[in-house]
């Protein structure tokens, strides 16, 4: 391996770090006890959590009735939430798979929790079609199982179970990712087990990874296989997700562009929960050393770019809404931007569109505290982006007697904040019992763009 | 060998594909069976597949220098050659413009006269509520800043990295990602602004808002694969020793993701207006699929099916012979793409591919190729002092 580049930045900072120091660091949350701050905010998650599920309980009992729904608008926080969560699980094999492809070293950091986050914002997201059929107890219909009621299947022309399929190939196949990813780390932790339980344990979950020169062939080969797998599934969720919309006939939903720039979103929004929640972890986990500002930065550059192409994707639409001369098509969108919900397309420009481009200062893009806010900002702005599509595309449609307004009753509230308390729940407990940077796969490039090597020897290592 | 040379040999052969060109276009004058319609409709085609694949060049520098990339390095010189076509291209492009507009073809329907005037016999309501974009001197404007702009970064780019191999340092190298940030930002909306106004324009009732990244994804293919196809050229003749199988499987790998995105953004634009199937947009698949059937499904699988079946395993992307060949098939398939963007609403469904198209391709390739030879045997054929040149000569991959 030749040295790296001089004008390269160091991705593991500290002169005194070793392998030996970094399996500490990495495996010090497991072993030890949690702090006050990962208690305080996993008190509000469970709170959250425990509001959230009782909404849900109270919506199947019930029926989607008590939702804000009515005829115009009869798809409006449901749709908005689940887009929003299955746009936030896009960063993690994005990062996992595509930056494995591209050959960033930096993403060894933070591909851990990133996955982890994946898989938790899919599970989120797929909990809204299952509510929001009203009758849960019937949801093995989206799938084409033969049945006993004739010559009953799904309708495999419907963009919606598309989705079913496509969500479902993206969830295992992140999963696995994750899990062999996790293997040897967790053979690590095995290893350094002191309690009997704990012992067996890891030693279940590590599959009896011995470590040998093999199985790390082995175990690399399938990492590229399952990101070369990834990679397109990727672009698929989400453009399947804009599909849902897309294949309609309904001004603002109807547009080309849909696939590509959703998938351009949804990156976008991603990268912006990890940085959020990658500052937490730096934070809480005190892991400075390994989460440094040149992957803050790095991060925050992703965001640009995709908050860019997002800029790129409404103008064009705005454009053509107009150059198109199709009536309707012009008058969603006048009435988006200056309909009753101005405010909520104004959110959406401003906080995707015009925020992100503050990153073009350097001070700002390497500040952590700026950097934390905006990934907020981000994020509320994506909320927004999916609301303004799917609410004031439907709540004036064809037929002004039809035009109606959308009001959200306190179980959409609930729910909605709920599955955020559910998402912090599960990833705060996922910091305490799995290793949340991937040490042995960080190891790898200690000696190529850790602080404490890279400098020292000239000689190849 | 780091200086390369461009041989008498070579020069003759790529003058005669420009005398091949230019006796076509003379044929097609003299002949009274092809239109000067015909003659221009090529012109556009030829021209902006020959600028879009040297502009490549310029967009991939920026890229790469935005996203510091290492292994492209030894590279760069082809890139950069590449892109030297650019400022030619541009005037190949002009001339088209300048035609249409003085109404020596019937390229764009919008610029017929009368078109936007109410009391006229061929009065057209929807070109006239376009008229505040779609009309001459704004398109013009446009159309000059466009060019404008990517000659001029065309040049920053060449002259910044032949100044770097004289003075060594990290300025120029830092330097350049400011650049590239800045250019990409405008070749984004540039770009698709472009598409509009120079293709999506000429079957002016329609539209799409997915169109500049489909044209973006077919200029990024065409380029890759040219500079992909000159690297085995000039290894094949003792150059580029710094070049290894390495580097060749990411090109490959390039030209493979490259040919899924076209696909991706292909199938998106297509699937969305079928399954919506509302008049307004199906004007313009109906004569490709009517009038055109067979070499319309003929590209879309060329430059599908071709880089999906040779592509996917490792093996053909790192044996560059197997990739030349593929390349060479893809590359006419995209050929066939630019094709289908003009030709259908240029020529409606007399449009054809004879003698005319296929020797003024020639001509125009021999244009090309004569430029970028003369670049490459301007410049060592590898960079000096780029920061990342060590990386790149030890790029290795399995």
């Amino acid at each position: 391996m030749v040295k790296e580049a001089e004008v390269r930045v160091p991705l593991i900072l500290g002169k005194d770090v070793t392998y030996h120091s970094i399996t500490e660091d990495v495996c010090r949350p497991i072993e030890g006890k949690a702090g006050k701050l990962w208690w305080a905010m996993f008190s509000v998650a469970i709170v959250l959590a425990i509001w959230g599920t009782g909404m849900i309980l109270y919506t199947i009992g019930r029926g989607i009735g008590v939702w804000g729904l009515n005829n115009t608008v009869d798809w409006a926080w449901d749709i908005t939430n689940f887009v929003w969560w299955v746009g936030i699980g896009h960063a993690g094999t994005l990062i996992s798979a595509v930056l494995l492809l591209f050959r960033q070293k930096w993403r060894m950091a933070i591909n851990r929790s990133a996955e982890a986050m994946t898989i938790f914002a899919v599970i989120m997201a797929a909990l809204f079609p299952g509510i929001h059929m009203g009758r849960i107890w019937l949801a093995y219909f989206v799938f084409p199982v033969p049945n006993q009621f004739g010559s009953l299947w799904v309708n495999f022309n419907s963009p919606l179970l598309w989705d079913v399929f496509a969500i479902s190939t993206y969830f295992s196949v992140s999963f696995v990712f994750w899990y062999i990813g996790l293997i040897p780390d967790f053979a690590t932790i095995r290893d350094r087990a002191k309690g009997p339980v704990a012992k067996k344990m890891y030693s279940l979950l590590s599959f009896g990874w011995t470590g040998n020169a093999m199985a790390w062939v082995r175990f690399e080969e399938v990492s590229l296989v399952l990101a070369g797998l990834a990679t397109p599934l990727v672009f698929s969720v989400h453009s399947i997700v804009s599909m849902d919309f897309a294949t309609s006939v309904i001004p603002g939903w109807h547009t080309t562009i849909f696939p590509p720039y959703f998938v351009a979103g949804a990156v976008f929004s991603g990268f912006a929960m990890v940085q959020t929640l990658l500052l937490v972890v730096r934070k809480v986990l005190h892991y400075e050393k390994y989460i440094t500002i040149q992957h803050i930065e790095m991060m925050n550059r992703i965001i640009t770019v995709t908050g860019s192409i997002v800029g790129v994707a409404y103008l064009s639409e705005l454009f053509i809404s107009w150059y198109s001369g199709v009536e309707y098509e012009g008058y969603a969108f006048l009435n988006r931007a200056t309909g009753p919900y101005w405010w909520s397309y104004a959110i959406m420009m401003s906080a995707n569109v015009i925020s992100p481009q503050l990153f073009w200062f350097k001070k700002l893009r390497t500040s952590f505290v700026f950097s934390f806010f905006l990934s907020i900002i981000v994020n509320i702005g994506m909320w927004f982006e999916r609301f303004v599509i799917i609410v004031t595309s439907l709540h004036r449609d064809y037929i002004p007697s039809n035009w109606s307004m959308f009001h959200p009753t306190f179980v959409d509230i609930g729910v909605y904040l709920g599955t955020i308390g559910i998402f912090f729940v599960l990833f705060l407990g996922f910091t305490r019992v799995f290793p949340v940077l991937a040490l042995n796969e960080l190891k790898s490039i200690l000696k190529s763009s850790g602080e404490a090597y890279r400098d020292k020897d000239s000689d190849q290592h | 060998m780091d200086q390369f040379t461009f041989t008498d040999k070579s020069k003759k052969i790529f003058i005669a594909l420009i005398l091949i060109g230019v006796a076509t276009i003379i044929y097609g004058v003299l002949d009274s069976s092809v239109s000067s319609h015909r003659i221009w409709t090529s012109a556009l085609i030829n021209g902006w597949f020959f600028f879009s694949t040297a502009m490549m060049g310029t967009v991939f520098i920026a890229i790469n220098s935005a996203s510091q990339s290492g292994w492209i390095v030894v590279l760069k010189r082809v890139f950069e050659a590449v892109s030297m076509y650019v400022p030619i291209g541009a005037i190949t492009l002009i001339l088209v413009f300048i035609a249409s507009s003085l109404h020596w073809n019937h390229i764009y329907h919008w610029m017929a006269e009368g078109i936007t005037d109410p009391n006229s016999s061929h009065y057209d309501a929807l070109i006239a509520h376009k008229e505040p974009y779609l009309n001459l001197p704004f398109w013009w404007g446009r159309a000059l800043v466009i060019l404008g702009t990517w000659v001029g970064f065309t040049y920053i780019y060449r002259r910044k990295s032949l100044k770097e191999d004289k003075e060594g340092g990290t300025k120029i190298y830092t330097g350049s990602m400011v650049t590239s940030a800045i250019f990409l930002v405008f070749f984004s909306y540039s770009s698709v602004v472009a598409s509009w106004d120079w293709f999506m324009s000429i079957d002016a009732h329609w539209f799409s808002t997915l169109y500049g990244w489909y044209v973006f994804s077919g200029m990024w293919i065409a380029g890759m694969i040219m500079v992909f196809l000159l690297t085995h050229y000039l290894m094949g003749k003792g150059y580029l020793k710094e070049v290894n199988a390495s580097h060749i499987h990411d090109l490959g790998k390039f030209i493979f993701g490259i040919s899924f995105l076209w696909t991706y953004l292909f199938f998106s634009q297509f699937m969305l207006i079928w399954y919506a199937n509302i008049p307004e947009e199906v004007t313009y698949y109906i004569p490709r699929l009517n009038d055109y059937t067979w070499s319309f499904w003929g590209m879309v699988i060329v430059n599908f099916v071709v880089p999906m079946l040779f592509l996917m395993s490792k093996t053909t992307k790192r044996n560059r012979n197997v990739l030349a060949v593929v390349s060479v098939i893809i590359f006419f398939g995209h050929w066939m793409d630019i094709y289908f963007l003009i030709t259908p609403g240029a020529m409606k469904a007399d449009g054809q591919i004879g003698i005319i198209e296929i020797g003024m391709l020639f001509g125009y390739l021999g244009l090309f190729l004569f430029v970028v030879f003369r670049e490459l045997s301007k410049a060592p054929l590898v960079v000096k002092n780029h920061p990342l040149l060590e990386e790149s000569k030890h790029h290795r991959i399995n």
